[in-house]
């Protein structure tokens, strides 16, 4: 009973499915890997002490939309300045003349979401946040504004990347359910004597059922394996042509390790659609 | 046994199939119901199988109200029926065995009655050497024999045949009403229907006369008056 074209349907509609899970898991990770080089930081005069940028960095860290903030003293600062520049010969020599350390302490902050950044840095400007004890201000400045543009692209680009993926999974999903509950009533249709007689003997729902469902069910895990089976060749041919825009993640090293979770979402929702669809398509015989 | 109480069924197109029908049929009754095509035999049938559902009226089996059966005891009730049509309806691509094998199935009876049973009904209706042919192999007469079959094999109390003879020729025909005989002998109630004179002589028993969805006789021997 299982039949070639329910297997064949269900195969495009869970090639479908897996291409949009791995898309929208992948676009997830581009998405990740982006917020994780968005910060904003916090540059202090050079006169200030250590003591009020730790109180400062404490209040920072008790905001609920700070996931992180990292503290580089001066002289970590001028460290880092020197190891970036330390081909140029130039700027060091110039350095070496200052007697003081002409950089300031800085603050990184990191928000959970990268929309939430306007919010610090407003927190940063409120009175009395930034004060040192004798009641000047500390912060030189903050590259927020700087880099509020990419920042707020940014921020829209991702809802916009998540509201869209998320359509368009939706919709695909329905034509899949909708192709799939066709081809099976189709199959079904053929057997509708056989339902009839049975019915007629006195065959109870669940045994006239039982059959359907199973060749659901197995349609679909078949279908199921062979999406999996051929999503490896494709991987790795649409890997080894991505990986440099993608910023380095491989689709096919993101295949072969996310393989067992992919491969419980490609089999669960073949299982459940084949199941499903079988269901609902022999239920319009069981009328009689 | 089957009591009809002013049954009437008027299908969504407004035509009146039945209209204000009663009858009784008792345990061990041999009732043929005759009258033309489109009279309103087949929708009385399919009233008692619970097929349709009537629009006024009810039927009673003994003392359950059919159309009051909550679907899922329908499966239970159909097994005390046994019924055949005039195109016999056996499944193409299973063997005369195999079809009667899965009616017991149907039912629920253990594979060691159906191993029993097949060939022991079979041979009842003279079809003892045709076991592994398939319906195309079989004549019409012999086709029908094993939609008989299938109808008995699970002991119903009522045997219920739509125009059974319909596609059959004089000889077949005979046979078959014979068949039908034996089973009423032993007990079992039959209700048929037939618009054939010849066939209602056959059986020479109770004739119930529809017409427009309407009885307009019932006979307690067969006359066939149309």
């Amino acid at each position: 009973m299982t039949s070639l074209s329910a297997v064949l349907v269900m195969f495009i509609s869970l090639f479908i499915v897996t291409s949009l899970v791995l898309g929208s898991a992948l676009s997830q990770s581009i998405i990740d890997m982006l917020k994780e080089k968005v910060d904003i930081n916090v540059y202090f005069k050079t006169n200030v002490t250590e003591e009020d940028i730790l109180a400062l960095q404490e209040k920072i860290s008790t905001l609920p939309e700070v996931k992180d903030v990292s503290y580089t003293s001066k002289e970590e600062a001028l460290e880092g300045f020197k190891e970036r520049h330390k081909d140029n010969s130039l700027i060091l020599s110039s350095l070496d003349e200052l007697k003081d350390n002409p950089l300031g302490a800085v603050l990184s902050i990191k928000a959970k979401e990268p929309s939430q950044y306007e919010g610090i840095a407003k927190f940063l400007e409120e009175d009395g946040v930034s004060i040192s004890s004798d009641g000047s201000g500390i912060i030189d400045k903050v590259n927020f504004y700087q880099n509020k543009l990419v920042i707020d692209r940014l921020s829209k680009l991702i809802a916009a990347t998540e509201k869209i993926g998320f359509s368009i999974s939706l919709v695909f999903a329905i034509i899949a359910i909708i192709v799939t509950l066709n081809t099976m009533q189709l199959a079904i249709y053929t057997s509708r004597e056989e339902i009839s007689v049975m019915r007629l003997v006195g065959a109870g729902n669940w045994y006239i059922r039982g059959p359907f469902i199973v060749s659901g069910i197995m349609s679909g895990f078949l279908a199921s394996l062979l999406v999996l089976i051929v999503f490896y060749p494709i991987t790795i041919w649409v890997g080894s042509r991505t990986a440099d825009f993608l910023a380095g993640i491989n689709l096919f090293n993101y295949y072969t390790q996310n393989f067992f979770e992919i491969a419980i979402i490609t089999m669960g929702v073949g299982i459940l659609l084949g199941g499903i669809s079988a269901l609902l398509s022999v239920r319009r015989y069981l009328h009689i | 046994m089957i009591y009809i109480e002013n049954l009437t069924k008027k299908y969504s197109d407004k035509t009146l199939a039945l209209d204000d029908v009663s009858l009784g049929v008792e345990r061990g009754e041999f009732v043929t119901i005759v009258g033309h095509s489109g009279a309103g035999k087949t929708t009385i049938l399919k009233m008692i199988t619970a097929e349709e559902i009537p629009s006024q009226g009810k039927v009673f089996f003994e003392s359950t109200n059919v159309h009051d059966l909550r679907r899922g005891e329908i499966p239970k009730y159909r097994r005390k029926i046994g019924v055949v049509f005039q195109d016999n309806r056996l499944i193409p691509n299973k063997t005369a065995y195999e079809n009667i094998a899965f009616a017991m199935e149907a039912a629920g009876r253990s594979d060691h009655e159906i191993v029993a049973d097949v060939p022991e009904i079979l041979k009842l209706v003279g079809l003892d050497n045709k076991l592994w042919n398939f319906p195309h192999e079989l004549s019409g007469g012999e086709r029908q024999r094993v939609s008989i079959a299938r109808a008995v094999i699970n002991q119903p109390e009522l045997i219920i045949a739509d125009e059974p003879t319909g596609n059959l020729d004089p000889i077949n025909t005979f046979d078959v009403i014979g068949l039908f005989k034996k089973i009423n002998e032993m007990g079992t109630t039959v209700i048929l229907t037939t618009h054939n004179k010849g066939v209602v002589d056959l059986i020479g028993n109770r004739v119930v006369t529809v017409e427009k969805g309407k009885i307009i006789r019932d006979d307690k021997e067969g006359k066939y008056v149309l």
